[in-house]
């Protein structure tokens, strides 16, 4: 099968299980909800103001989260480089939850305040890698790598701090939305995500073929005529923005960078002109199906989708670790 | 094209207090093939990032077929000189036909198909290199051999005029060497390319260059043509090592053969 091919056989079985998923929970609908957007009986409500925005929420945060990680583990190199383990998603969380504790909450330009401070943070976080990679171009994609966890670290202990002098109300609300959940979500939250995932897309997708030679090196790529600290620029800038959009929306729901595009390669291959696609549907499809299991393992109530991304994850982490070491010592 | 096909100028390059290249001048004809020699860290692979405007000089000016390297966009330089760097360890999953055709990045939009000249350029280059035989294995399958040749099949789908080589031969078994070396002699006789090889390979890669930059400390310490540079004093001074040299080299030329000291 051809890699196209492969890609629309993923287009096929996502949209199946986006459009599946909604029908699935505690409450039972019947099929003819389908056809009554505007209806007022339970079922119609339940279904057309809760779960479906839900979906298309996770939806749009789990292609938005994997997009991140595709791009994040081409310039750097690694599979384990994502806006999860680079603090890009803790320095959006920082944003929030400096906003929730010291309770600012306004409106600027159109954006709330959560959605401009996670902006900020994730720009921040990558910022600090941005400007190790213009000071010292000579420094390697690991190195960088650490610097990203290093900067997770000190994100993740200032949220601690904001958090530990909270009040106990806020704190509980903090530490809730650090899991990461869709519980919340409206059709306000998806209108928020989706124009910023979607421009952050495009302007990624407009470089798949930079991505590709970035992945097979720095060097290589320059010689090869990509402008390489401009495109990095772009990139860093896109992916900051739209990780930003995803976590003042859902929170900093981990993992789903990480294993989205990593499955996808070996789904469809390293070319990211299909590779970047492949990411956005299986990111979307992944989340959906974490969040419907969330939604009903311990219902009626209910779990932070955070909680079970990161259940999956850490030994899909873990694997990835020793089949990396695994490679390199076969060399 | 006008004025020699590479020229550097007064060329240095600091990282911090660290002196790599001080004052570097030479040049190279169209058509020219140039060995660079000298000790580890005496600035080989500085000089060669350069000319590819890859790493920005700290003063001094390099001239790529008589226009300022300055003056070329990153695509338009990509089209004339190609660089094949050392061969990294990593894993790269791509094919070998993927990886040449992003060789053909300068030529391409973010869209579009290949075009047929595009094609023609990969396949030539892949059937120069004698890559086409596993055009569908994964860069990260291949032996050292092959991958060197599949970068350099990479950098030839560009169709450039300048190939610029780090340790082309390192890491080699003896039939991959000289592999590589019939391939470098042929494209440079028979393509006109102009060929700049960074090497420690004195009896080899150096007997096929028509001439020889010897560069120790930053600095240029020789120029000239093998045959002047192969001999024991000179080789000493650039080294600070002792050479013993035999007859029977490529050519001509004698054979290198490093010696302990005094024997």
């Amino acid at each position: 099968m051809t890699p196209f091919a492969k890609l629309a056989v993923l287009g096929v079985a996502a949209t199946a299980v986006i459009a599946l998923m909604p029908l699935i929970g505690l409450q039972a609908l019947p099929l003819s909800v389908l056809f009554d957007p505007n209806g007022t009986d339970p079922a119609a409500i339940i279904f057309w103001q809760i779960r479906v925005p839900r979906v298309l929420a996770a939806c749009v945060g789990g292609a938005g989260l994997a997009l991140g990680g595709a791009v994040f583990q081409a310039v750097f190199r690694n599979p384990l480089a994502t806006p999860y383990t680079l603090g890009v998603a803790s320095g959006a969380s920082l944003g929030v939850a400096l906003v929730s504790r010291l309770g600012l909450s306004a409106v600027v330009v159109g954006l709330s305040t959560n959605v401009v401070a996670a902006f900020a943070g994730a720009l921040v976080a990558v910022g600090v890698v941005w400007a190790l990679t213009r000071l010292r171009p000579d420094l390697s994609s690991t190195v960088l790598l650490l610097a990203g966890v290093a900067m997770n670290f000190f994100f993740s202990s200032v949220i601690l701090f904001v958090q530990y002098t909270a009040s106990l109300g806020d704190s509980y609300r903090i530490i809730r939305w650090l899991m990461g959940g869709l519980g919340a979500v409206d059709m306000r939250t998806v209108l928020h995500m989706a124009p910023v995932v979607m421009a952050g897309a495009l302007v990624i997708w407009w470089r798949a073929r930079e991505l590709d030679l970035l992945a097979t090196g720095p060097e290589i790529a320059a010689s090869r005529g990509v402008a390489v600290a401009r495109t990095r620029t772009v990139l860093f800038l896109a992916t900051s923005i739209m990780v930003g959009g995803v976590v003042a929306g859902c929170g900093p729901i981990g993992f789903v960078g990480m294993m989205a595009p990593h499955i996808c390669r070996l789904l469809v291959g390293p070319n990211h002109r299909i590779l970047l696609p492949a990411s956005v549907l299986f990111g979307g499809a992944f989340l959906v199906v974490c969040d419907t299991a969330a939604r009903i393992v311990l219902s009626p109530a209910e779990l932070p989708v955070g909680v079970i991304t990161a259940f999956l994850g850490a030994p899909f982490f873990l694997w990835l670790l020793v089949r990396q070491s695994g490679v390199a010592h076969h060399r | 094209m006008s004025g020699p096909a590479i020229l550097v100028e007064g060329l240095c390059v600091r990282f911090g207090e660290a002196e790599i290249l001080r004052e570097v001048d030479f040049e190279v004809d169209g058509g020219g093939f140039v060995a660079v020699i000298g000790p580890n860290g005496a600035g080989k692979s500085t000089l060669l990032r350069c000319i590819d405007g890859i790493l920005e000089p700290s003063a001094g000016r390099i001239a790529i077929g008589g226009r300022a390297l300055t003056s070329y966009s990153r695509r338009d330089l990509a089209r004339t000189v190609s660089y094949v760097p050392q061969p990294e360890a990593g894993s790269l999953e791509y094919t070998v036909r993927a990886f040449v055709e992003m060789g053909r990045f300068p030529y391409l939009t973010a869209w579009a198909a290949l075009t047929e000249a595009d094609q023609a350029a990969v396949t030539e280059a892949m059937n120069l290199t004698e890559v086409a035989g596993f055009a569908d294995r994964t860069m990260s399958s291949l032996s050292g051999g092959e991958r060197q040749r599949a970068s350099i099949a990479a950098a030839l789908a560009r169709g450039g005029s300048i190939l610029l080589l780090d340790e082309p031969t390192s890491f080699l078994d003896y039939r991959h060497q000289v592999q590589i070396l019939d391939l470098l002699d042929r494209l440079h006789r028979e393509k006109g390319l102009t060929v700049v090889a960074v090497t420690h390979d004195l009896n080899s890669t150096v007997a096929f260059a028509d001439s020889v930059l010897a560069l120790k400390d930053g600095r240029v310490e020789r120029i000239g043509p093998p045959a002047d540079l192969l001999d024991r004093q000179v080789l000493a001074e650039i080294f600070d090592a002792d050479f013993r040299l035999v007859a029977g080299g490529h050519r001509g030329l004698p054979l290198v053969l490093p010696a302990r000291n005094g024997s």
